[in-house]
């Protein structure tokens, strides 16, 4: 029973990015294009309330669930990693419009299409694991 | 514009994602979704071979849950929570798609052209969602992240890197939407 609330937060989620269409490759497509406000309002309210959110965990010593204090680690050090895994994560994102989170809601939501872009992020993940140690980081 | 039914307002979809990254925070847990295509890929098996995979993925089941539940919260918002009136997209938009031959959505989420019937039994097609998702699975690992972990977590926790990794997305999806998109579709 103690997943339950990990459903419903995912329910929730699947919902909400559903909805709101960030999931749809139009939306996406139309993010990059800058030909609406509608992504980039929804992911600067998203993270407005987040660091509001964080700020009041930090200052307030919030503890979690269990009881223990929250601890939100944070990124390690870096430019490379994140700037060239960045850009290869864009380029995905700009063509098939789907970022991990929305492949799953996709599916769910019965584009089974969407499936063939799963099995490619998890190949891309896979050698991503193979080739680590010889990637600049 | 907005309604219950049709799409959601931008203000009330970025106050829920903010809502549901707490709540994980909250629950001790963090908020990412790439991660679990790094464990779904252990738990296939793949640290057999591969040390990057070799780690505690049962660890991670929650995580999975959560998966689990946003499939779900899919299939309940197209099925039951949706009149058909959404993705309004800006007209200029909608013609320059048709100039790529991509089909209006009409209330579709997703375009025809990438996922309808014809596109999935084309080897072109199926090749380009392949792509795509080579990239983002590979992008996302080495970034160490995505939207969810550092867009919306990792931005709201102040931290460099993620700024770094989001710009990132952004110089790869305008190199892609603005110069490539138009060759694959034409």
């Amino acid at each position: 029973m103690k997943f339950i609330k990990y459903l419903l937060v995912g329910l929730v989620f699947g919902i909400v990015l559903t909805k709101s269409e960030a999931v749809s490759w139009y939306r996406i497509y139309e993010m990059f294009h800058f030909q609406s406000f509608h992504m980039f309002g929804i992911i600067m309210t998203a993270v407005v309330v987040g660091v509001v959110g964080i700020q009041i965990i930090k200052r307030g010593k919030v503890k979690d669930i269990t009881g223990q204090p929250i601890n939100i680690p944070d990124k390690e050090k870096g430019f490379t990693n994140y700037i060239i895994g960045g850009i290869l994560f864009g380029l995905g994102w700009g063509l098939v419009g789907t970022c991990p989170g929305p492949m799953y809601i996709l599916i769910g939501a019965g584009f089974w299409g969407i499936g063939v872009v799963l099995l490619g992020a998890l190949v891309g993940t896979y050698l991503y694991g193979v080739l680590k140690d010889k990637l600049p980081h | 514009m907005y309604s219950f039914y049709g799409t959601w307002s931008w203000y009330v979809s970025g106050l829920l994602i903010g809502v549901v990254m707490l709540l994980l925070i909250y629950f001790g847990k963090t908020f990412g979704m790439s991660s679990n295509l790094r464990t779904m890929c252990s738990a296939f098996g793949a640290g057999k071979n591969v040390a990057f995979f070799r780690f505690d993925w049962k660890s991670q089941r929650w995580n999975l849950v959560v998966v689990l539940g946003a499939m779900l919260g899919g299939y309940i918002a197209t099925t039951y929570l949706s009149d058909g009136s959404g993705v309004n997209l800006n007209p200029q938009t909608v013609t320059e798609l048709q100039q790529m031959h991509i089909d209006a959505p009409e209330g579709k989420l997703l375009p025809d052209a990438l996922v309808g019937e014809e596109a999935l039994q084309s080897p072109k097609m199926l090749a380009i969602l392949l792509l795509g998702g080579l990239l983002v699975g590979f992008g996302t690992r080495y970034a160490g992240g995505c939207t969810s972990g550092h867009a919306i977590t990792g931005l709201s926790n102040l931290q460099l890197p993620s700024l770094i990794a989001v710009i990132g997305f952004f110089i790869g999806g305008l190199i892609m939407s603005w110069l490539l998109l138009p060759l694959f579709f034409n």
